[in-house]
């Protein structure tokens, strides 16, 4: 038996591949989403993976660092290094901003790390370029994506540094790109207040009689003192021993220390589950409403091509074709433009993909995922048209 | 002679009521035809006299409201319908050709007149031989390959009622079949249904309005307010 659908797509090729091509395009907006939010947890795993970390502590009753601020005392990291299975531990601090270079800027996560704490936990693990910070002040290294060059010149609060290096794939959940400075330059970019902020501050507590006591000389001096430096750290990174088990290490600190620590699952957990949770809803809305238009469009053509093909269908059925046969024809064709559509989106995908400005991780499990999608939408869409062929009197085929 | 044709077309008292009541309308009161097989009559009457709904009733797309119809020797309707399976009566025992050709515009006119053999499940090889067979004996066979929008209305005709003759039915119905067509080619058609009437001892009933080819026919039933008269005709030109 002849492929009717197959001949008949033959025959108005034209049509079929110029709307399958339209159809594809849709396609491909749709599984461009889905990698949208595929590069979505991939960033957060990548942060997770690259800060190198199998412990996050962090202030008490807090999601920190990504999820929530978080705020602790930088000496923390001593006392944790002495507890046992703890290999390294280092303070790190986070902050999106926008950092200039002359006219432009870009947002990005600035990071603040120790020097020359190589293979420390929140260094960045590899360069492709330059060096690693080994100056306390000035210098940075920024990920690829910022678009930064070594040498450039990059201003971050009030202060120049200079890019002596260069990472790739170390950005934000939200795929912003990092730049790592020395960790007292990222302490005082989070709090520095500017110079009439500091004037006012120091003259309201000179003016405070609390700290003008006769007979306590320099207290005065020593409150200012401690108002001009910021002992805080978003959080401490740690790297565990091997053969030890975070939650066992986790649960002392947690106790003795009164800080609050994440493993790898539960920060994996925070940042897919609570920071992008909501931009997954707004995906997922989005991936209904494609499907939906989808189909929407298969229905259409394939309704509209049937309609056009009455007087042919009453004719097959006049002289015995069987309405499995009819339904197959239109079935066929349906899927026919769904494979065409799902061809050219998954090709479409594949090419815009690398242009948009966040990243875009096309995952084949996505691409099986979509496939299947395309097969049931046209089936579904497929139902109308072969439910106005079946209706189809053969009697129409006969005058009168 | 008629009324010994068995294996052609035998209709008697048949009716068709639409609707019921006060509404209702009887299409046909009372039909008697008898159609020999190798035989082609006219069935002519006015518009709104029965034609289109003795021919849907004979080519089992609607059902009849009482009567008998035989075909090709086998009893179809008594009352009721006497196959279960009409679809394949239609596609096995009954030929149709319509006013318009109707071919499939999407597949050539081989495969337009070998699709009714494949549907019965003959191989493609067997069919499209076939087809050809019809093809050249109707004098088409040099656009086997072609489209049906690449035909000229003629040519359309004759693949469809090489298309009807395919599956070698006893019986042939042709609604109107030289309407589009020109003087010369609607006798031609005429001289190519009575040809293959011969041929293959096909009964083939012609509905028309045409006044052209009313004097071909050797034998006229027609039809009026649901009722059939018969009436001998010319039978000009096909000796």
């Amino acid at each position: 038996m002849i492929s009717l659908a197959g001949r008949d797509i033959l025959h108005a090729w034209g049509k079929f591949v110029f709307t399958g091509v339209g159809l594809g395009l849709l396609i491909g907006v749709t599984l461009t989403m889905a990698g949208v939010y595929r590069g979505m947890v991939d960033d957060a795993r990548a942060l997770l993976d690259n800060s190198g970390a199998d412990l996050w502590v962090v202030q008490q009753n807090t999601l920190g660092p990504y999820a929530e601020s978080s705020s602790i005392q930088d000496d923390v990291y001593r006392s944790l290094l002495g507890m046992p299975g703890v290999a390294r531990a280092a303070n790190v601090t986070y902050l999106t901003m926008q950092v200039r270079q002359g006219e432009r800027d870009v947002r990005a996560m600035v990071v603040g790390v120790v020097p020359g704490g190589l293979g420390e936990p929140g260094q960045p693990p590899y360069l492709v370029a330059g060096r690693h910070l080994t100056r306390g002040h000035y210098e940075a290294v920024a990920d690829l994506a910022s678009g930064f060059r070594l040498g450039d010149r990059v201003q971050i609060r009030r202060n120049q540094y200079t890019v002596v290096g260069l990472t790739r794939r170390m950005v934000s959940s939200g795929g912003d790109p990092m730049i790592f400075i020395p960790l007292k330059d990222a302490q005082e970019a989070q709090f520095l207040k500017d110079n009439d902020a500091i004037v006012r501050q120091r003259r309201r507590t000179a003016e405070n009689p609390a700290f003008d006591r006769p007979g306590v000389p320099g207290l005065l001096d020593a409150v200012i003192a401690t108002q001009s430096v910021n002992p805080y750290v978003n959080a401490v990174l740690v790297q565990l021993q091997p053969g030890f088990d975070a939650e066992e290490i986790a649960e002392p600190i947690r106790r003795w220390q009164r800080l609050q620590v994440y493993t790898r699952g539960q920060m994996e957990a925070i940042l897919v589950g609570k920071l992008i949770a909501t931009s997954a809803k707004q995906i997922g809305m989005f991936l209904v409403i494609l499907a939906i238009v989808s189909a929407a469009i298969v229905a259409f053509i394939i309704y509209t091509l049937t309609l056009g093909k009455i007087r042919e269908i009453a004719v097959l059925k006049l002289i015995g074709t069987r309405n499995r046969t009819i339904a197959g024809m239109i079935l066929q064709q349906a899927l026919g433009l769904g494979l065409i559509g799902f061809v050219v989106g998954k090709i479409s995908a594949t090419i815009w993909a690398p242009f948009f400005p966040k990243y875009v991780l096309l995952v084949p499990g996505d691409a099986a995922r979509g496939l299947l999608a395309v097969v049931v939408i046209c089936i579904l869409a497929s139902l109308l048209a072969i439910r106005a062929a079946l209706k189809v009197d053969p009697a129409e085929a006969i005058g009168g | 002679m008629v009324e010994q044709a068995v294996d052609g077309i035998r209709i008697e008292g048949l009716r068709k009521r639409y609707g019921s009541g006060d509404t209702a309308v009887d299409a046909l009161r009372h039909v008697d035809m008898q159609v020999a097989p190798g035989e082609v009559v006219g069935l002519i009457g006015p518009s709104g006299s029965g034609k289109s709904t003795l021919l849907k009733c004979l080519g089992a797309v609607i059902e009849p409201s009482g009567g008998r119809m035989t075909l090709g020797g086998q009893a179809i309707y008594a009352d009721g319908w006497r196959i279960p399976d009409l679809r394949s009566l239609r596609r096995d025992r009954i030929g149709f050709v319509f006013q318009a050709p109707y071919l499939i515009p999407f597949l050539d006119v081989t495969d337009n007149v070998a699709l009714l053999p494949m549907l019965a499940g003959l191989p493609n090889g067997e069919a499209r031989r076939r087809a050809r067979e019809l093809l050249e004996a109707l004098d088409v066979a040099h656009r086997a390959s072609a489209m049906p929008a690449q035909l000229s209305g003629g040519e359309q005709q004759r693949v469809s009622i090489a298309r009807a003759l395919v599956n070698r039915p006893p019986v042939i119905l042709a609604d109107e079949p030289t309407a589009p067509l020109d003087s010369e080619r609607a006798l031609a058609v005429i001289r190519i249904l009575n040809q293959m009437a011969r041929q293959f001892d096909t009964a083939i009933i012609v509905v028309t309005h045409d006044e052209k080819i009313i004097p071909t026919f050797r034998r006229i039933y027609h039809i009026r307010d649901g009722r059939t008269e018969e009436e001998a005709g010319e039978g000009r030109g096909f000796e």
